[in-house]
């Protein structure tokens, strides 16, 4: 347990209940945050593939992938970095959708998320099967900019949004857990911001 | 990409610790340095920060990221510099309450906004972003290779000024964007390309630091001036509350 700083009673600002622990509300700001430039890519070059431990390796192209049932996530996104967004909507194609056509083998447990930038992440396949992950390429409304990851992101809104992997290439499955850009980096490798895993040891 | 430089690649535990405070001191009327000891030092890259957590006899706690600004050395001792903020729960915290011999629980180093010193950097900041890059020029300075660093400041008015007695040197550029010093030789105003391009050498990494605003008028001067947008780096300070 926390030891108590001498001192500190704290402000306890009313919270909006859907905020988790130590987040705040970025209300009509979208912080841009990540390490690398932004890279360009069009969406004539952009495709999807999903690898590894599945029965066909698939590769979308732009056209093949909105071909897809179409799926929406309606709510909140979060970041480690403290903002979180109310109330956000995204279109796109649900992860199960693509997985259904990959087939995962039953000793697949684990997935890298890839991006077209080298940028990786790691998730549980839990975390991204059952209506939980979707590969999305509209922000309320809007296609989503490049500096949000356009022309299309990963999008785990139960995770920090680390996990959502910007301008991503695909998704490589695995039978182990193994560390991606950040993770490495020292933040957690799974990520739930209503337990507040931010950091490697939380 | 590149996903090496500057990070600080890890696969250790940051566990909090609890440092002591052994010094306060005033950088401006408005920002605040604290000297920490801690007890299970880690080297920090010039440009990682600790998370500092509070928490309340009831086990409420607040916590929030402060880059060290100071540099990497055998002390086992950082600084953070804290800029007050009006109705701010952590930084007026730290300015009313915390003395020398309080406890406070701290996490890090972090960040991937780290300078390794191998290689040129232009360090621009704005108001307490100058911060993490105080650290470079300081690491610039203390390792003997001043030259690989150039540093550009914007501050309101002289008494924003952070480090100010520190500061001046043939690799640091201070502007002034609402009053300056009457021997200033630049005319008050944001910073601007003319700021920015004759330090501009090719080659080097530009590390961006201050509010949201700033930095992303700071990351445009920099491509004006020929920086290619794959060689900048950024930190966001935004408030958290
Ligand atoms: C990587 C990183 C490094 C950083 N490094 C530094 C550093 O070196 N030095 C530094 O000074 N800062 C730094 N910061 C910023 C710092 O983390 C805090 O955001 C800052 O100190 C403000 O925290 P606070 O608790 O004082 O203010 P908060 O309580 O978070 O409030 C921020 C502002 O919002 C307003 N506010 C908040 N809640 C409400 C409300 N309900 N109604 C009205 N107004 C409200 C407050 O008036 C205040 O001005 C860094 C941030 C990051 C992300």
């Amino acid at each position: 347990m926390a030891g108590i700083t001498r001192g500190f009673v704290g402000r306890r600002r009313e919270r909006d209940s859907r905020l988790p622990p130590g987040q705040y509300d970025a209300r009509d700001e979208w912080p841009v945050l990540h390490a690398e430039a932004t890279p360009n890519i069009t969406t004539d070059r952009w495709t999807f593939t999903i690898e590894g431990l599945v029965e066909n390796t698939v590769t979308w192209d732009w056209d093949e992938i909105h071909a897809l049932p179409r799926s929406r996530y309606e709510g909140d996104i979060h970041c480690v970095t403290t903002w979180s967004k109310l109330g956000m909507t995204f279109d796109g194609v649900s992860v199960d959708t693509l997985l259904a056509a990959a087939k995962p083998q039953p000793s697949a447990t684990h997935v890298m998320a890839v991006s077209h930038t080298g940028y990786t992440t790691n998730l549980p396949l839990d975390d991204i099967t059952g209506g939980k992950a979707w590969v999305v390429w509209d922000a309320d409304g809007e296609p989503l900019s490049t500096i949000h990851g356009g022309p299309a992101r990963l999008l785990v809104p139960h995770l920090y949004f680390w996990k959502s992997a910007k301008w991503v290439s695909g998704l490589r499955l695995m039978d182990h857990d193994e560390q991606g850009f950040w993770e490495r980096n020292g933040y957690h490798d799974r990520g739930d911001p209503w337990t507040e895993q931010r950091y490697q040891g939380d | 990409m590149t996903l090496t430089p500057g990070g600080t690649a890890h696969r250790r535990t940051l566990r909090w610790q609890t440092a002591r405070v052994l010094a306060v001191r005033d950088e401006t009327p408005r920002a605040r340095t604290f000297r920490l000891a801690l007890p299970e030092p880690r080297p920090h890259l010039p440009g990682q920060y600790y998370v500092v957590r509070l928490t309340a006899p009831d086990g409420y706690t607040a916590s929030r990221d402060y880059s060290v600004a100071s540099p990497p050395d055998d002390t086992g001792e950082i600084e953070l510099t804290v800029e007050r903020l009006d109705d701010g729960e952590v930084s007026e915290f730290l300015h009313d309450v915390v003395v020398p011999g309080d406890e406070l629980e701290v996490r890090g180093p972090i960040g991937y906004f780290g300078w390794d010193a191998s290689s040129p950097a232009l360090l621009v900041g704005g108001g307490s972003g100058v911060v993490p890059l105080m650290a470079m020029l300081r690491h610039a300075r203390r390792i003997g290779r001043p030259d690989l660093v150039r540093l550009v400041v914007s501050a309101r008015s002289p008494e924003d000024l952070y480090y100010a007695d520190e500061l001046p040197g043939p690799e640091t550029t201070v502007i002034y964007t609402r009053h300056a010093p009457p021997d200033a030789g630049r005319a008050v105003g944001r910073l601007a390309i003319a700021d920015v391009a004759p330090l501009v050498r090719g080659g080097e990494t530009a590390y961006v630091c201050g509010s949201s605003g700033f930095a992303d008028a700071a990351t445009h001067v920099l491509i004006e001036a020929g920086v290619q947008v794959q060689d900048i780096r950024v930190e966001r300070f935004g408030p958290s509350g």
